[in-house]
């Protein structure tokens, strides 16, 4: 048992676990709301292609891989779960419906594109392709609105802030989408998809400004909290990053424009978690340091962390790898 | 308006009885297509690819409705049962992180290989990936029982109050995680998860061999239906008896570690010896039907059968009584039919099993038309068995939510009204319903179309558009 008080004696190799846990837990959202976010515009644009060809298309570009993607927001509840187990009961007790809300896009969402191939006729296929458009849009939404409503610390499900949020987050989803359906399918796919993403980068620039208002109104610090050194950074940098993405995107660039989506998502997930930092549930009152859990389960799991996440980074290398380059014409869902 | 708290209960119920069907259907086909993909490789007989394909188009459809469904049941401890979350959080939330982590990603990143990647990786990559996706089935269900059997027997913990609410502490992680009823559970559930997806799988082929061997109607891939009931006959001659004697041992170790649960088991009121194993009983006031073992009963049952199963073979053994418990009794009447149910299909499964092994050493599998309508319809009893067990297990633990730690009441989200608990429970009931008629629907359209052509395998990909248009094997008779 010596083992196990020297692991309740104190954090791993005295690191500041707390806030570790606070990045790793955001660091998940973040890669949840990119790889899945793809997934999600791919869906958004899948809306705007009559032609079945195309919307076939699109199902097998992001079929291989949208189940593992998802799997990030499950890593994300259980992590937040894990290490701090009163914000998450706190956070989706107090979102109740919106929380459902979520689980029913991602039911429409999950569903469709393995149903939508089941059957060859008209009928069937609108029906599960609006299943998987509604879930693709609303999906993304509520979350972003959810993430709205835990940074400015609104008991209710529907706020000005969610909105804001949300409708960036749904933007930015379209920003990541169109890059991967040029990458994977840029010959089977109408231009327009490349239109639907310059489109969709200045929409998202445009949703920033109206957010970053709306937070100086809401947020409890009020404008102070906006403009401190990281937080502009990163928006200058993210102004940088869609200039960056709308270029790549017309020069056929389209790793390039993806790799800028990226950034674009984890900017602005940061800006979320700094705004936050150092409270982890501003509704409740809880920082990080009162809703951490206590140091002998802290330091299990940052041990099975330290050993799971590079085998999960490897599962990702494997599957892209095997699915890398553009879709081929035999290949459909 | 309704109580949330019962809201809540049977809002989870609901979503984890649907939930569970998936899973099984997953984690027991794992084993069979690693087979298959194993034997596909080696090369010879072609009808492993088409075992391979076949089945994978159901595992791939029941995973998808099952991840659908299980994302609910996570959150739904944060939404619905908020107290017991903050109170167990440290013990319970880390096994479902590591899940995650372990198992659902395993799982879901191989899966995108092994079902569409056969014409992209080597053989080697492909071979791995079913095991990949196998194994993330199989260490999901650790971790998930992992943190169901410390709810069944809690060790390892401490409760302190903080901000004048319980609060349970991790002090011995070994003691909390590796409890000895995780080993019971684990065993007893992959176990069954095999033997129903056997089950499922020789009802479906019973079904072509009937209607080619007995009606003498032509069916397409006759071989492949036959090959697929001998292997499906051969995993239930290893599951069935093993289930049973397993669970034998299993109903011990309740009664040592969970006496209120094994009394509500068993229906026995107050403490007594030689207590009988009720097959059947009703009260002979029928105002008491919901009460099982009432005061005057009139049942048939097996002399010192319970004392028998409690003490592990002594028919003389006291049975501690539900009256001499301090808390309330769980609702014996569902606990106790459920697992006469259970043993009930348990015992009916090692029939079959040695039936139908007894007719294909006499030769006569393909012939022998009762046997056939016996497999085709005890296809979905494995399943219902497994809700019976899990039935048992949960409901027998009532009204803990962690046995003797936390009552199910003090574990519901305080700030939950009665009318969102109600809309979110009327909608699951729908929504449920619809994602189960339309599994069903998908599942048996692809049983009728049967497995791919032999003239397909090894060529073009089978996911085009144009193989799926023409289903081959439909029988026009129909
Ligand atoms: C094919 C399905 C199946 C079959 C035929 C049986 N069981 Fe079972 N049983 C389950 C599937 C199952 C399960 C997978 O649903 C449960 C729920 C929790 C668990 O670990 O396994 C279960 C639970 C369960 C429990 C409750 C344990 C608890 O409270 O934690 C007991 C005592 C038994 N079983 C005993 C038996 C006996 C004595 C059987 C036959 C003679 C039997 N089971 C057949
Ligand atoms: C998948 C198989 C399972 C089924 C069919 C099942 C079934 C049920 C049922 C019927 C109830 C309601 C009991 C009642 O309130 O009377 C329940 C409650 C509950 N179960 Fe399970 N369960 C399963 C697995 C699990 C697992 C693996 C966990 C935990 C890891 C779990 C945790 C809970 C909790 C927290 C409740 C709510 C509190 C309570 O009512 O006791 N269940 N389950
Ligand atoms: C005995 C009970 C259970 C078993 C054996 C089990 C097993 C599984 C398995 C094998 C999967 C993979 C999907 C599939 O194969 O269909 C799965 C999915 C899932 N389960 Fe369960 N489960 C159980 C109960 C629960 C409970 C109570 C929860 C709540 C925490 C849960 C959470 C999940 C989640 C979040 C997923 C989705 C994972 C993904 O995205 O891939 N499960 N479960």
């Amino acid at each position: 048992m010596t083992s196990v008080e020297a692991l309740a004696a104190g954090p791993l190799f005295g690191l500041p676990l707390p806030e570790l846990w606070f990045a790793l837990v955001f660091a998940m959202l973040g890669t949840f709301l990119f790889l899945d976010g793809f997934d999600f515009g791919a869906g958004a644009i899948f809306a705007t292609l009559e032609d079945g060809e195309a919307r076939e298309t699109v199902l097998s570009a992001i079929g291989p891989f949208w189940d593992g993607n998802e799997v990030w927001l499950v890593v994300f509840g259980g992590a937040l779960f894990a290490a701090f187990p009163a914000v998450y009961a706190n956070l989706f007790s107090r979102h109740y419906l919106l929380m459902f809300g979520i689980l029913g896009a991602l039911i429409l969402r999950g569903l469709a594109p393995e149903m939508y191939e089941q059957r060859h006729d008209e009928r069937w296929q609108r029906w599960w392709g609006r299943s998987f458009i509604a879930g693709s849009v609303l999906a993304p939404f509520l979350l972003g609105a959810f993430a709205g409503n835990w940074l400015v610390g609104s008991p209710r499900s529907f706020t000005l802030a969610g909105i804001v949020v949300g409708v960036t987050v749904t933007a930015l989803t379209v920003v990541s989408g169109a890059a991967f359906l040029r990458l994977k399918a840029a010959d089977a796919l109408p231009a327009s998809v490349r239109r639907i993403g310059l489109g969709a980068v200045a929409a998202y620039l445009l949703s920033v400004v109206v957010t970053l208002g709306v937070l100086a109104v809401r947020l409890p610090a009020g404008v102070d909290a906006l403009v401190t050194a990281p937080v502009i950074a990163l928006v200058v940098a993210s102004v940088a990053l869609a200039g960056g993405y709308a270029l790549a995107l017309r020069r056929g660039a389209n790793l390039a424009a993806l790799a800028a989506a990226a950034g674009l998502t984890y900017g602005l997930v940061s800006v979320v978690a700094l705004l936050m930092y150092p409270s982890m549930d501003p509704a409740a009152g809880l920082t990080v340091g009162e809703a951490i859990v206590s140091t002998l389960p802290l330091n299990l799991m940052s041990i099975g962390a330290a050993l799971l996440l590079p085998l999960v980074a490897t599962y990702f290398v494997v599957l892209y790898s095997a699915f890398s380059g553009p879709i081929s014409a035999g290949e459909a869902y | 308006m309704i109580d949330p708290v019962l809201a809540s209960r049977l809002q989870f119920a609901l979503t984890t009885i649907v939930h569970i069907v998936f899973p099984v259907m997953s984690m027991g086909l794992a084993p069979f297509l690693i087979y298959f993909t194993w034997r596909e490789i080696r090369g010879g007989d072609p009808v492993y690819e088409q075992l391979r394909r076949f089945w994978t188009k159901i595992f791939a459809i029941s995973f998808v409705v099952g991840t659908v469904t299980g994302i609910v049941l996570e959150f739904e401890f944060g939404t619905n049962f908020a107290a017991f979350s903050t109170a167990a959080g440290e013990l319970f939330g880390g096994p479902l992180a590591v899940e995650g982590m372990m198992a659902f990603m395993l799982e879901a990143t191989f899966l995108g290989i092994f079902v569409f990647g056969r014409e992209r990786v080597s053989d080697r990559l492909y071979m791995i990936s079913s095991v990949a996706v196998g194994l993330g089935t199989w260490l999901s269900a650790v971790w998930i029982l992992i943190a169901n059997s410390w709810m069944q027997t809690p060790r390892g913990y401490e409760v302190a109050t903080e901000n004048g609410q319980p609060v349970i502490h991790l002090v011995d992680p070994i003691a909390a995680y590796l409890n000895p009823r995780f080993g019971f559970m684990f065993v007893h559930m992959q176990n069954a998860a095999v033997e129903s997806v056997a089950l499922f799988m020789a009802g479906v082929a019973a079904y072509y061999v009937y209607r080619h061997h007995v009606w003498g109607y032509p069916v397409e891939h006759v071989a492949f239906w036959q090959k697929t009931l001998k292997i499906a006959l051969v995993a239930l001659l290893l599951t069935a008896p093993l289930q049973v004697l397993h669970g034998d041992l299993y109903a011990r170790h309740v009664y040592e570690t969970q006496p209120q649960k094994f009394a509500a088991m068993e229906a026995v009121w107050d403490t007594e010896a030689y207590v009988p194993e009720y097959i059947f009983a009703i009260p002979t006031d029928l105002s008491q039907i919901t009460d099982p073992r009432a005061k005057e009963l009139f049942g048939i049952g097996i002399p010192g059968g319970a004392s028998w199963l409690a003490s592990g073979g002594n028919p003389n053994a006291e049975i501690r009584g539900l009256n001499s418990f301090e808390s309330e009794a769980p609702p014996v009447a569902i606990v106790f039919w459920s697992f006469r149910a259970m043993v009930g299909l348990g015992f009916w499964f090692i029939l079959l099993a040695f039936w139908g092994g007894y007719r294909w050493y006499t030769g006569e599998l393909f012939e022998d038309g009762l046997l056939h309508k016996s497999l085709m319809a005890s296809s979905l009893l494995g399943i219902l068995a497994v809700e019976l067990g899990w039935v048992v297990t949960e409901v027998g633990r009532q009204p803990w939510v962690i046995q003797g730690v936390l009552k199910t009441s003090e574990g519901v989200s305080p700030g939950l009204t009665g009318t969102e608990a109600m809309i979110t429970l009327s909608g699951f009931a729908t929504v449920y319903t619809a994602i189960l008629a339309v599994y069903t629907y998908v599942i048996v359209r692809l049983i009728r179309s049967g497995p791919p052509d032999e003239a397909d395998l090894d060529s073009v990909p089978d996911r085009r558009p144009e193989s799926d248009a023409a289903p081959a094997g439909v029988s026009d008779d129909d």
